[in-house]
């Protein structure tokens, strides 16, 4: 299966407006496909994580088109975007986002809480997911109880949970060590690995790199370049 | 969701013990005060509720309870004459100096009631029986009297005497009556006694109470006997209300309790607001990533709702129950004054969810400009 799962043509975003307004998209033209896990890279400020969140929704674009799984996500209501995301998308920050008085197994619960599954039925699921991520042991646990690798593969659950077909990752590994790093992206490399999802990675290390299906180089609010697997690292690294 | 919004606030406990003591002490000053101000004003219809009688009547000019022009006795018949009354009896209500048998003084409430019908009697008899007020010199006295009177060394019984107007006075029997607005013991005795007892005056008579015929409207009575020349009657409810009323009008009570009250409002604005408002500005991250994970703008808003309304209803029950030991200590004592009605229950449930509401929309404002996007950066 190698169909387009996500499709970003002539994207243009501004931040501001009038003569003090900053062009983040110039244009952008931009495919991932299904079961496929692609990485965006390139220095900061050239408009990475702009690009990242306008694929999800997140932000709304000044013009161009934004496709995902079929669905025009720039003609759609702003409530049927979120509700889109709700159930399609699964995020996971570089910053993890848990909320410090939950625990693991409510922060893994919070997806499908959202979806409007029941209480019980959300944290069984969340278990389980937590379960294959290998933190069975820890679902009482609070955010703070947990080391950082821990803390992201818990993040990686809550993004997994809902079964999502798009999984948008910003930076996953900036807070990690090598070993735990390589251990969110065997995790998240093996969900990507279904026919039916499409893993999104904005990052700048370089030690995962090879995790990568394709890395499109972008600079200057453009993609400059879209490498097949390993050709960035003989390119660059 | 629900749960998981409680357990946020209830995360971060410095500043959940912040909210609930800043709206506890909101609730506790408005609850307290506001109840300390309405036993104030029973205090000022004491004699009205302690009299108890549906027609008051006096002088065209008297304009509360606790003042009284005095008339003449022959009022009490020009009363009797109208139409539809029942019945018409004198009452005499004085300020007087009772003297003890140590040569002290006590200011006292002299209050005479009909001699034949003993009409005004208090509610409750202590001990003694009221009829035996018609023996020589015999008076009953309150539980203010007792305390009072035992404070300057005095102890009042069956059987005590002291002085009234240089007159001997005899207890024989005690009573409990709702404290006056002065503070001074009400000492009961017959009219025509209470009389003998007052210093010598054309006009002695204070107050003439009357009762409508059954079928009678209270009103329109009252209404017919103020067309008497120089009389004015009025009913019990509305002499209570007036008497109130004039006591909102020309003093400053209302004015320095209702200072605290709005103190308590905006200490409990400011706590309550200004803590709430850094709660959610430090869960702004939060709640941007679960907009971005697709909870909804109206999901959002019913967890920062619920919150607020959680400490809310916790300060609100410290407070008034706060509120409510306070005046269980000092009901038992007599004072201050404290009369927690329903009303200001209701009012300060409102003005602290008012608080609460008001919190939550800043706060909320905080969250819905909050862009999913900002989880990113």
């Amino acid at each position: 299966m190698n169909e387009r799962a996500v499709m970003c043509e002539n994207v243009v975003k501004t931040y501001g407006s009038g003569d003090s307004s900053v062009y983040a998209l110039k244009g952008v033209d931009f495919t991932a496909n299904f079961s496929e896990l692609m990485m965006i890279v390139g220095p900061s400020g050239c408009g990475k994580t702009t690009l990242l969140s306008v694929l999800c929704g997140t932000l709304r674009i000044d013009s161009g088109r934004i496709v995902v799984f079929g669905n025009d996500l720039a003609t759609m209501k702003q409530h049927r975007v979120t509700a889109f995301r709700g159930a399609n998308v699964g995020f996971i920050f570089q910053q993890f986002n848990l909320v410090p008085h939950w625990t693991a197994l409510e922060n893994v619960s919070v997806p499908l809480l959202i979806n409007g599954k029941s209480r019980r039925a959300a944290e069984a699921a969340a278990a389980a997911v937590l379960d294959e991520v290998g933190l069975g042991n820890r679902i009482g646990s609070y955010p703070a109880e947990l080391s950082g690798g821990q803390q992201q593969r818990v993040a990686i659950a809550r993004a997994l949970v809902h079964d999502p077909r798009l999984i948008i990752c910003d930076e996953p590994t900036a807070s990690l060590d090598a070993a735990s790093g390589h251990k969110v992206l065997e995790l998240l490399r093996a969900s990507a690995c279904r026919n039916d999802r499409c893993v999104i990675v904005v990052t700048h290390d370089s030690r995962i790199f090879d995790f990568a299906d394709r890395i499109a180089e972008m600079e200057d609010g453009l993609v400059k370049a879209v490498h097949n697997k390993g050709e960035y690292r003989q390119l660059y690294v | 969701m629900w749960r998981l919004a409680l357990k946020m606030l209830y995360g971060d406990r410095a500043k959940f013990a912040m909210l609930i003591c800043g709206l506890g002490f909101c609730a506790l000053l408005m609850t307290q005060q506001s109840s300390v101000f309405c036993g104030i004003m029973m205090w000022t219809t004491a004699l009205i509720r302690n009299v108890n009688v549906p027609i008051w009547v006096a002088d065209a000019k008297v304009e509360q309870a606790n003042e009284s022009v005095p008339m003449r006795d022959i009022e009490v018949n020009r009363v009797k004459s109208v139409a539809g009354v029942e019945w018409a009896v004198p009452l005499y209500i004085s300020q007087l100096q009772a003297r003890l048998n140590d040569g002290s003084f006590q200011a006292i409430q002299l209050t005479g009631l009909d001699t034949t019908t003993l009409i005004g009697r208090p509610a409750k008899i202590t001990s003694g029986k009221l009829e035996d007020l018609r023996l020589p010199n015999a008076v009953f006295v309150d539980q203010v009297a007792i305390e009072k009177f035992h404070r300057k060394g005095q102890d009042l019984s069956i059987g005590s005497t002291f002085e009234i107007n240089d007159k001997e006075a005899r207890v024989v029997g005690t009573c409990e009556v709702d404290r006056s607005f002065f503070g001074q013991p009400y000492i009961y005795t017959t009219y025509d006694r209470a009389l003998e007892y007052a210093p010598p005056q054309r006009k002695q008579l204070n107050f003439v109470l009357a009762k409508p015929r059954e079928g009678v409207d209270g009103k329109s009575l009252a209404q017919q006997i103020s067309k008497l020349h120089g009389l004015r009657a009025i009913t019990q409810d509305d002499f209570f209300w007036q008497t109130i009323w004039w006591y909102v009008k020309n003093t400053g009570i209302p004015i320095s309790f209702g200072t605290v009250v709005l103190l308590g409002i905006v200490v409990g604005v400011a706590i309550a607001g200004q803590t709430f408002y850094l709660f959610v500005h430090e869960n702004v991250r939060f709640m941007a990533a679960l907009k971005a994970m697709g909870a909804r703008t109206r999901t959002l808003a019913g967890m920062v709702f619920l919150q607020a309304i959680t400490v809310g209803l916790t300060g609100y029950g410290l407070g008034v129950g706060a509120a409510a030991i306070f005046g269980h200590a000092v009901i038992k004592k007599g004072q201050p004054p404290f009369f927690m009605t329903p009303q200001i229950l209701i009012f300060t449930g409102v003005v602290i969810l008012f608080i609460c509401c008001l919190s939550a929309i800043i706060g909320l404002i905080k969250v819905v400009r909050a862009e999913p996007a900002m989880v990113f950066k």
